[in-house]
């Protein structure tokens, strides 16, 4: 593993260009940008891409933002394409078709709609076959480019356009899937969720380790969506920080069979906090709604604590 | 072969397009002026930059360049004026003003 | 020069998974459905006992089986599937992906009816439901063709002017598990036939990146889309210049379709797959009584080879034209709106009949076929009207 030093890391050359389309303020392209310096200089990669907001935006014939090679194939597949490039290259290296100092690596990025809900399957199958590659979710938590509809991903309660809130709904019914649980049920070596601190060295450091671990690794990386969330744009990072900062988000790993929490708030914020600045749940704060924020609340609780039992146990 | 992306437009009849419209080349995207789309502009004051580096990560078009070891000038021809950057500087080096330019 | 000729006895099934250890392609991700299992058994074998050094690949679905094969042939490995029925249903949308990139893979399709009600055996309605696809389509009537037609399959997808996905297909059971004999060739002279994959620009080449699978705005995606069908059009000569290197080979001749006893054939029989050879058994038995029958056998169906079909059926005076698929579009089968499309494009005006037979594994039999000679012959003669889109040996009142 590389030493962190966000200066040294920000020197090596952008493995994604600027001139995508995705929208400004966008947290996706971030997470591409971060997880891609985890790529050692040297080494050459195959990205795949499921169709979402960074497929549509990222490769618009003949604008490609990717400097290494890179395949979207459709919605669902981003995990079983990926299996294939990866093992075409396995193949092509046995009968030296490929030189031998020349190494690639495979990582895969999709939204929560291909990861969670339509690539779900996809997705399992290459974990659970093993294939040396790293899947990222960019996690923005709804459908955002076919225009927010929830997704299993979804937090509790958030107004989307088909969760919508009225006279006789409060948002979505149901609290998240918590979808790194599953795949490291899959007993893969590595699995970790992420999201943007200060320096970056958190994703920074997962998504180098997922890379250089052998065999199928997956990453979760919380993207603040401006539109979806409906949050004050410049407050991209406030909003990351306070999503861990409430326990909401937290930053923990499961590498080997054991699970790591990476960071614990000294003082762990109410919810309010992460909720209040989001327009999507701007209903919570209605007079007499006050126990849907309990609710809210006690289901962060809940996993939080469960987690650091997990924690404890390794 | 590697394409060349400026001899595809919107008139390039079909026998010269890309077979599969695949792009034999990386980061091509770099010739389209996203910097366009902006209604705010960061504006850099050198000044005031202590190097910290906090807000070149945080870009998602990648607009604050690295010159060796220290941020450049922002990149206006992609920069889609979201302002991240400048909520992230802890030495109020970067202001946003409104409208397309500095 | 011809190979020497061994001689075998296998099935459909086997025939194919031979003809896929001399080949000893790159990669093949496969999941498995009735009645092509033993495709990927077969192959999996090999590789577990060190016959060939294929990476198999086993997907949780078929449609993550064409989805890796999109990924691995893209990344520049030569990749095969095998499939049936559902299973190619599942692959669809990942069907047109392949073809639409341009990428050489080769399908092969053991034939079997699409649900509902499922059912196990044959019928060419998964092949058909595939038919608009962008896959070159090659059907076969039995063990040797389906043999034959694979190792034909891949100098024509991978040629230059083509790149296109072939699909080989073989009637599930009736020829997939029927063991019959066969002439195999020498595994060096397939490998040579075959040739080494050597593509131009993959995703996996070295300092050359290339990106795959763009969204596409309306400005390009229609002449995309006419490029594609060029390839398929030019895929017409890749397919017929490969036919006669392979006769070169083996001695066996191919082309778009066989025609059997059809110089001088007043009624002819144009159907595809394995009920070929109970037609030809019908108009063996129709010449003995004098009566001119013959059978057109359709190989291609993909090019359509609608031109040479016209001229083919100019000289005959009715044309039966035997579906194994419903196309529920209230009036025939698919190869009957085709051929009858050819026959007035090319202006030959001959009585075409369209018939739908053997659904679901529905027996297809000689007295079958000879039932229909004679009513066509009352059809040609002006004795009896045409009725079209009649159900072959469908129980019915009265």
């Amino acid at each position: 593993m590389e030493d962190y030093r966000l200066k040294t890391m920000l020197q090596k050359p952008e493995r994604l260009s600027s001139g995508h389309r995705m929208c400004a303020g966008c947290g996706a392209t971030i997470a591409v940008r971060a997880v891609l310096r985890g790529l050692h200089e040297e080494d050459r990669a195959v990205i795949g891409n499921a169709t979402g907001c960074l497929e549509v935006s990222s490769f618009m014939y003949p604008y490609t933002a990717w400097e290494d090679s890179y395949i979207h194939n459709a919605f669902e597949n981003a995990g079983a394409t990926l299996s294939g490039v990866e093992t075409a290259y396995r193949a092509l290296k046995k009968r030296g078709r490929l030189p031998e100092e020349e190494t690639f690596k495979f990582i895969t990025f999709g939204g929560d709609g291909g990861t969670y809900d339509i690539g779900f399957q996809s997705l399992s199958g290459a974990m659970e076959r093993g294939h040396d590659l790293v899947y990222v979710c960019y996690d923005n938590g709804a459908y955002m480019n076919t225009g927010i509809q929830r997704s299993s991903a979804t937090p509790m309660f958030a107004d989307t356009t088909t969760t919508p809130v009225g006279s006789q709904s409060n948002g979505k019914m149901q609290n998240r899937k918590d979808l790194a649980s599953i795949i490291a049920a899959h007993d893969v070596p590595y699995v970790a969720q992420t999201t943007f601190t200060k320096d970056f060295q958190d994703i920074h450091r997962k998504a180098e380790r997922a890379i250089y671990t052998k065999g199928a690794a997956f990453l979760n990386v919380m993207t603040p969506c401006p539109r979806g969330w409906r949050y004050d744009m410049p407050d991209l990072m406030e909003i990351c920080r306070l999503g861990v900062e409430t326990c909401y988000w937290p930053l923990f790993e499961y590498a080997e069979g054991k699970w790591t929490l990476n960071y614990e708030p000294k003082k762990k914020l109410p919810i309010e906090d992460f909720l209040r600045p989001q327009g999507r749940f701007k209903h919570l704060f209605k007079k007499g709604n006050e126990d849907l924020l309990v609710q809210f609340q006690r289901e962060v609780d809940r996993r939080w604590e469960d987690l650091q039992y997990q924690c404890a146990r390794a | 072969m590697k394409t060349d992306i400026s001899k595809i437009n919107e008139q390039t009849p079909h026998e010269e397009l890309t077979e599969g419209l695949m792009i034999f080349a990386g980061g091509t995207a770099k010739r389209f002026r996203t910097g366009e789309w902006r209604t705010n502009t960061p504006v850099f004051d050198r000044d005031k930059c202590k190097q910290c580096l906090l807000c070149v990560p945080v870009c998602p078009d990648g607009s604050i360049p690295m010159v060796g070891e220290e941020r450049g000038m922002f990149d206006y021809e992609h920069c889609k004026g979201c302002g991240i950057c400048a909520r992230v500087c802890p030495f109020g080096a970067i202001t946003m003003k409104e409208g397309i330019t500095a | 020069m011809s190979a020497e000729r061994i001689k075998e006895r296998m099935s459909g099934n086997e025939a194919v998974a031979e003809a896929i250890r001399q080949v000893n392609p790159d990669v093949m991700p496969a999941f498995p459905i009735t009645p092509s299992t033993e495709i990927p058994q077969m192959v999996a074998n090999f590789i577990s006992n060190g016959k060939i050094d294929t990476e198999f690949i086993p997907v949780e679905s078929e449609h993550s089986a064409m989805s890796a094969a999109i990924g691995a042939e893209a990344a520049g490995a030569r990749t095969m599937t095998a499939t049936s029925s559902a299973g190619l249903a599942l692959m669809w949308e990942e069907l047109l992906l392949a073809a639409s990139n341009r990428l050489p893979i080769v399908l092969t399709l053991v034939n079997r009816t699409l649900s509902g009600p499922i059912n196990i055996n044959c019928d060419h309605s998964d092949g058909m439901g595939a038919r608009d696809t962008g896959w070159i389509q090659i059907y076969a009537e039995n063990n040797q063709e389906a043999y034959d037609n694979y190792i034909q399959a891949y100098p024509i997808a991978e040629d230059p002017r083509v790149h296109l996905p072939v699909m080989i297909c073989q009637d599930g059971f009736i020829t997939s598990h029927a063991v019959e004999n066969i002439d195999l060739l020498p595994d060096d002279a397939v490998r040579q036939f075959v040739g080494d994959y050597r593509p131009e620009e993959y995703l996996l080449n070295p300092g050359k990146p290339v990106s795959v699978g763009p969204y596409s705005i309306s400005a390009y995606a229609m002449e995309a889309k006419k490029n594609q069908e060029d390839a398929m059009e030019r895929a017409r000569d890749v397919i017929l210049e490969t036919a006669a290197r392979f006769q070169n080979l083996s001695g066996r001749k191919y082309g778009f379709f066989e025609q059997y006893k059809t110089k001088d054939a007043e009624i002819i029989f144009l159907l595809m797959g394995s009920a070929a050879g109970t037609a030809k058994q019908a108009v063996d038995e129709l010449r003995e009584k004098g009566k001119k029958a013959g059978v057109l056998k359709l190989r291609v169906f993909r090019p359509f080879p609608e031109k040479e079909i016209a001229e083919a059926l100019r000289n005959a005076k009715g044309v039966a034209i035997l579906d194994r698929c419903e196309s529920y579009n209230g009036c025939g089968g698919p190869l009957g709106s085709e051929v009858t499309a050819a026959l007035f494009r090319h202006k030959v005006q001959i009585e075409a009949v369209n018939y739908i037979y053997g659904l679901a594994g529905r027996d297809f039999t000689v007295t079958h076929v000879k039932e229909l000679y004679e009513e066509m012959h009352l059809v040609c003669t002006g004795e009896k009207k045409a009725v079209q889109h009649q159900y072959v040996g469908l129980r019915k009142e009265n």
